[in-house]
């Protein structure tokens, strides 16, 4: 356990330079490309993924939403493999940064957004309005979907930020009352470390879980406003 | 005995002992230099662990286990305090 439960997320900074940005970086260098058509197991691998990947994703969209197919695809690579990274021991993970998940998500939901208001102005003005809703209940909606619009992107990033946060906070815990339990009673540290093991498989889920949910709600976004 | 091959073009391994201080400050260290040494150590991993035809899960395991030794390195300043000694 840490002398601050907390030194886990602090940025990582050595000599005053910022180490973060080579780990921000470090991902993309998981990710090979090659002009080859049959190329090695690793790039072959991936490639597969990413087709699956893409066509569950895309299919939804139109032409011109289709457009952000490649946006899309980098920020599920990019938020997957950054937390799956971020399950090795002693490793950082930048989804657990609040700025970075909000600098994720509000260009990508604003640019949905103002997407829909230059081209389709009537339509994307006409969510605020749930069908068939009786008349006296109309000016109270407009605002609670309105309220609910500019929610969208604060949701997207604490979303992201705590559910990781939460799942290293929890692992980090529990971890260290097993290593306290050890001395004083095996039976209850084997139980504890029986949940351990179940929390860091759940935690892989949790992983790739986000990923998903948060490309698949921007494309949400985006397929409201194309 | 002079050498015929001049000192510049010599591997790392034929250099001899007595002229390596020469040969490190003959490297180039200009920031196109400093890129393609990591471009060229990139490469030669790449190329002897992933991009060969049965490719196997040790190319990325290793390249996962120095990750985690980096970080190790980088955090042992607060991990030191948690050894399990009676005076820290």
């Amino acid at each position: 356990m840490n002398e601050n439960l907390f030194t886990s997320f602090i940025t990582p900074v050595i000599l005053g330079l910022p180490l973060v940005t080579l780990i921000v970086l470090f991902p993309s260098l998981l990710f090979p490309t090659s002009n080859r058509l049959v190329s090695n197991r690793f790039v072959t691998l991936q490639q597969w993924m990413l087709q699956l990947v893409s066509k569950q994703m895309m299919s939804i969209h139109n032409s011109k939403g289709q457009t952000w197919t490649l946006m899309l695809m980098s920020l599920i690579l990019f938020i997957g493999s950054t937390n799956l990274l971020g399950l090795l021991p002693h490793s950082f993970t930048p989804t657990t940064q609040l700025s970075m998940n909000l600098g994720m998500a509000i260009p990508l939901w604003a640019g949905a957004v103002i997407t829909g208001l230059r081209n389709k102005t009537k339509a994307s003005l006409a969510h605020f309005l749930p069908q068939g809703t009786p008349t006296p209940l109309i000016p109270m909606l407009v605002i609670i979907e309105t309220i609910s619009l500019f929610i969208q992107p604060m949701a997207l990033a604490v979303r992201l930020t705590a559910n990781i946060t939460a799942g290293h906070l929890l692992i980090h815990l529990i971890g260290g009352a097993t290593l306290a339990l050890m001395s004083i009673s095996t039976t209850t540290a084997l139980i504890t470390f029986t949940i351990l093991i179940l929390l860091t498989i759940l935690e892989f889920a949790v992983a790739m879980i986000q990923a998903y949910v948060f490309t698949l709600l921007v494309s949400l976004y985006l397929h409201d406003n194309t | 005995m002079a050498s015929v091959v001049p000192l510049k073009e010599k591997k790392l391994l034929e250099v001899k002992l007595g002229e390596l201080p020469s040969w490190i400050l003959m490297r180039d260290f200009t920031p196109s230099g400093i890129a393609g040494a990591f471009q060229r150590g990139y490469y030669r991993y790449y190329n002897k662990y992933v991009n060969v035809k049965k490719g196997s899960i040790a190319g990325l395991s290793m390249v996962l286990a120095a990750y985690v030794f980096l970080n190790y390195c980088r955090s042992y300043k607060e991990l030191k305090h948690e050894r399990l000694r009676k005076y820290h």
